[in-house]
């Protein structure tokens, strides 16, 4: 592995835990989305809202490190898919502008007209974001993103039919992997909603199993050189995600839900690693290498030390805050007032 | 094709600059809670707590939700910049993106670590004792302060390119990322950005309970909401002018045309006068108001110094020399202004000790919090708008930049319509937030009884 392969990994790394983190956040707000009325659906909406609402920010700070690490590493492939596929990346930003704005807002929204519209909005916006993402990475995988600013065209590059499979399942495997982790959540906050995500998750699991089979059809048709490379080096991948899928079913069917969510994971990271073995040796299949993309190595060893020596404070910060909101009870805060009586509750009296 | 590709970019061009000053200059007013309001919020609340004080804690608790506003609002529009930087100037970053696309990468560290404890402060308020709550909060400060520091290194490399060279093919070739992130300018942004995001926080969150005072509601919990900022932002006044007069000289040093624009300056002489205000045409500054000898003074420390002037670089290498003048002459007067405050403070303490409380101190209170976010505005436009035509000093310029992709212009408009719903709802969290305390929650809070989606408590 050369030194752009290496920072072109840290970077696949990064994308993998958007997809896994930041995609379990817009299923959940697909499921937010199909709960139902307001008073019927209340009870998942608040549990949804538990799970993701103090981690939401972190989650997605891995799709700006993806996209820094890519302007830094490899400037001419960053310059060249924002300016072809400009119009979907500033629809998936407004969409996380729409949700960001609309989770952020909504609890302290006081009228029923007001939280109904910030709950709608957080909702759709949920579908569409990763749509538009998932789109992204069709067009770029199909070959339809030249070098060059704007040098492709700015409609087909994303309307077509490798980029509607792609957006249709960015979003079936991020309500998949958000009905697998909520299952668990839910478990331990409101048991009878463990069944309801469970039968949500063995379904979407069927489904999104089936798009990805029809899938491969469409690709066949539409981008023949992706659906080559996919059945030599993305095989292996590929065979591993179906396998994957179909033991999450077996451990869902068997109410083994952390299980359950590691498997759902593994299927979704292996679907990404397929299609990165599909594409390698290109940033930008068809036209450009990632040899030909990387910048200098002076650049290159930078981003390296730069994220070993990053990580070593953030690993064990992302490890405090899952531990810390996956055992600290949620329903339990002290009441108000603590600091202001707290000489008189034996906490020891306040130094002066 | 090339005539279609040129006659875009040309469209493209004035659409992009507005689109994207617009969503900085909406960022920077979040951002500027991000760096310094951790450090009030933590400051109030470890008060209340040494001195078991309600009031501070009621206070620090609305600060704390009031920053989980800010920040999410923060990061929804810096995500959007994020994408811009690639949308709008593809030029740019394809050539330059391995110069100084670096410290962006650090950024992206210190906004994790952000994130990850502000969520984890939010959250564990109430569920954890005082002294650990504190410390969850504890790393939020110097990652805001190291995160400015990144962000502006990039941009003071585009003020004072360094760290790479050209090959005679027009290759970008050696390039020494460090180097180019500690460019000439980065010491004098990062200082006075810093300094500008203290008076900013200070003056702004002081004025709401100066108006709150104003009205009459003259508690002890609205005298402390106004107390501790102000303080605070009283001191950094002072110290931003002086920073403000290294950050000029480090200008005229780097950037003479900028500076030259800045002070509408045309020919190059000795013993400048200082104008301030004035209409700039033909060449020439009217209607100024001139202090003999000012500039060449404070610029070169010596009356008879010499200033460049704009008549050095042709009329396509200058940039538009009013805005820049105007929006220069605006922080300056301003900063001044602000003194005022910090003045009648300092006369007050050392005369009674005790602060002033007339109502014509507590209105140029309830003034402070706009005036230092219009100066800070003000201070970037003179710094962009100043650059101009350039993108990258000397290097790169900014028509050459701009992405040729068709209909891009229209970005504008959607960006303008989503950010005015965004401010609308911006605005209406932090005022529930101040009028309802005890019910309102922060984003990455967790209520106990959480509100149900018609906004109703749940009985009981
Ligand atoms: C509260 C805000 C505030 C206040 C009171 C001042 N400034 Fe400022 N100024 C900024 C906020 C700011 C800023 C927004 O933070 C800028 C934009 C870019 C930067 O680094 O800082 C800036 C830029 C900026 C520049 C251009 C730097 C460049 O292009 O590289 C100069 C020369 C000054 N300032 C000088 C001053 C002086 C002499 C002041 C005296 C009163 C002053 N500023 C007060
Ligand atoms: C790290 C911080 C920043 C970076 C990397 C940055 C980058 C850029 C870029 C690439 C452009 C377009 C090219 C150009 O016009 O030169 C631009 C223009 C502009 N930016 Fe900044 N900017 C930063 C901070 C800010 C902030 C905080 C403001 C606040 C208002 C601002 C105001 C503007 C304005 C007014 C323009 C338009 C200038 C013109 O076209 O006349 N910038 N900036
Ligand atoms: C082109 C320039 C800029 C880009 C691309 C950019 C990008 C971003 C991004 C992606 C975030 C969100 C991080 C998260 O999700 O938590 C963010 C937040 C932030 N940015 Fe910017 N930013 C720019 C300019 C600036 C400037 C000029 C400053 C200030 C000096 C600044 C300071 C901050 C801070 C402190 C935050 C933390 C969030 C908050 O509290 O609002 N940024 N920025």
């Amino acid at each position: 592995m050369n030194l752009p392969d290496a920072v072109l990994t840290v970077m696949f790394l990064a994308l993998i835990a958007y997809a896994l983190f930041g995609g379990a956040d817009f299923g959940a707000g697909i499921w937010d989305l199909l709960a139902g009325g307001t008073a019927k659906g209340r009870p998942q909406r608040t549990l949804i809202e538990h799970s993701i609402g103090p981690v939401w920010e972190a989650n997605h700070v891995w799709l700006i490190f993806v996209l820094v690490v890519l302007w830094t590493g490899f400037p001419p492939a960053f310059a060249a898919i924002a300016s072809t596929l400009y119009i979907p990346l500033t629809l998936a930003g407004f969409g996380m502008i729409v949700r960001g704005g609309a989770f952020a807002f909504r609890k302290t929204a006081s009228t029923p007209g007001m939280q109904r519209f910030l709950g709608g909005s957080f909702a759709l916006s949920s579908v569409v974001t990763p749509f538009f993402l998932g789109a992204m990475v069709g067009g770029i995988a199909s070959g339809r993103v030249p070098p060059g600013v704007a040098a492709g065209s700015v409609l087909t590059s994303w309307i077509n039919p490798t980029s509607v499979l792609g957006g249709v399942l960015a979003v079936l495997s991020c309500a998949y992997l958000a009905a697998a982790f909520l299952c668990g959540d839910a478990r331990r906050e409101a048991p009878d909603l463990a069944e309801v995500f469970r039968r949500r998750a063995l379904i979407t699991a069927f489904v999104t199993g089936a798009v990805a089979i029809a899938g491969i059809f469409v690709l066949r048709g539409d981008a023949p050189v992706l659906f080559d490379q996919l059945l030599g080096r993305g095989l292996a991948p590929i065979v591993l995600s179906a396998a994957a899928g179909a033991v999450s079913i077996g451990l869902l069917l068997g109410r083994r839900y952390i299980w359950a969510r590691v498997a759902a994971g593994a299927a979704v990271t292996a679907v990404l690693c397929g299609w990165a073995a599909g594409q390698y040796p290109y940033v930008l299949p068809a036209h450009l290498t990632i040899d030909d993309a990387a910048a200098g190595r002076g650049t290159l060893t930078a981003v390296l030390v730069a994220v070993a020596v990053g990580s070593i404070l953030l690993i064990p910060a992302l490890i405090l805050m899952y531990r810390m909101f996956q055992t600290v009870p949620a329903a339990t805060p002290h009441p108000p007032g603590l600091y202001a009586d707290h000489d008189h509750t034996g906490r020891g009296t306040p130094p002066t | 094709m090339d005539q279609q590709l040129l006659a875009d970019a040309v469209d493209n061009l004035y659409p992009a600059r507005m689109q994207m000053a617009f969503s900085l200059g909406w960022h920077i007013i979040f951002s500027c809670f991000g760096i310094t309001f951790p450090a009030l919020v933590l400051f109030a609340e470890w008060r209340a707590y040494r001195r078991a004080d309600a009031d501070l804690e009621r206070l620090a608790h609305t600060w704390a939700k009031a920053m989980g506003v800010m920040f999410a609002a923060g990061a929804v529009s810096g995500t959007i910049l994020s994408f811009e930087m690639g949308i709008l100037w593809p030029g740019l970053m394809e050539r330059f993106g391995e110069v100084f696309g670096f410290p962006f990468i650090l950024e992206g560290f210190t906004f994790f670590i952000e994130a990850i404890f502000l969520g984890i402060y939010l959250f564990s308020w109430g569920r954890l004792s005082p002294r650990a709550h504190l410390l969850t909060g504890l790393p939020i400060i110097p990652a805001g302060i190291a995160g400015a520091l990144f962000v502006i290194s990039a941009n003071a490399w585009m003020n004072t390119p360094e760290g790479f060279e050209i090959d005679a093919g027009g290759r970008v070739v050696d390039v020494d990322v460090i180097d180019a992130m500690f460019n000439p300018s980065t010491a004098a942004q990062w200082l006075h950005m810093i300094i500008a995001a203290f008076m900013v926080v200070g003056f702004t969150v002081a004025s709401i309970y100066a108006v709150g005072m104003l009205r009459g509601r003259r508690t002890r919990y609205h005298r402390l909401g106004l107390v501790i900022p102000l303080t605070l932002a009283a001191i950094a006044t002072p110290v931003q002018i002086g920073v403000g007069d290294y950050i000029a000289n480090v200008v005229a040093e780097t950037q003479p045309v900028k500076l030259a624009a800045m002070e509408g300056l045309y020919r190059t002489g000795t013993g400048v006068p200082l104008s301030l205000g004035g209409i700039y045409t033909d060449d020439e500054l009217r209607y100024a108001l001139r202090i003999p000898w000012g500039l060449s003074l404070l610029v070169t420390h010596d009356p008879d110094g010499q200033v460049v002037g704009l008549e050095t670089v042709g009329p396509q290498l200058r940039p538009p020399v009013n805005v820049v003048h105007l929006s220069y002459n605006v922080m300056v007067g301003i900063g001044f202004a602000l003194m005022l405050i910090t003045l009648a403070m300092a006369w007050t303490w050392f005369r009674h000790r005790r602060l002033p409380g007339s109502r014509w101190f507590l209105r140029g209170v309830a003034l402070s919090g706009v005036a230092s976010i219009v100066a800070m505005e003000a201070g970037w436009v003179t710094t962009e708008v100043g650059r101009q035509p350039w993108v990258v000093y000397e290097k790169l310029k900014t028509a050459d930049a701009v992405s040729s992709a068709p209909g891009l212009y229209l970005g504008l408009w959607a960006v303008l319509a989503v950010y005015a719903v965004l401010t609308f709802l911006t605005v209406y969290t932090l005022r529930r937030l101040a009028h309802h305390h005890d019910d309102a929650v922060a984003p990455q809070e967790v209520a106990a009884e959480p509100l149900d989606s018609t906004g109703e408590r749940p009985a009981g």
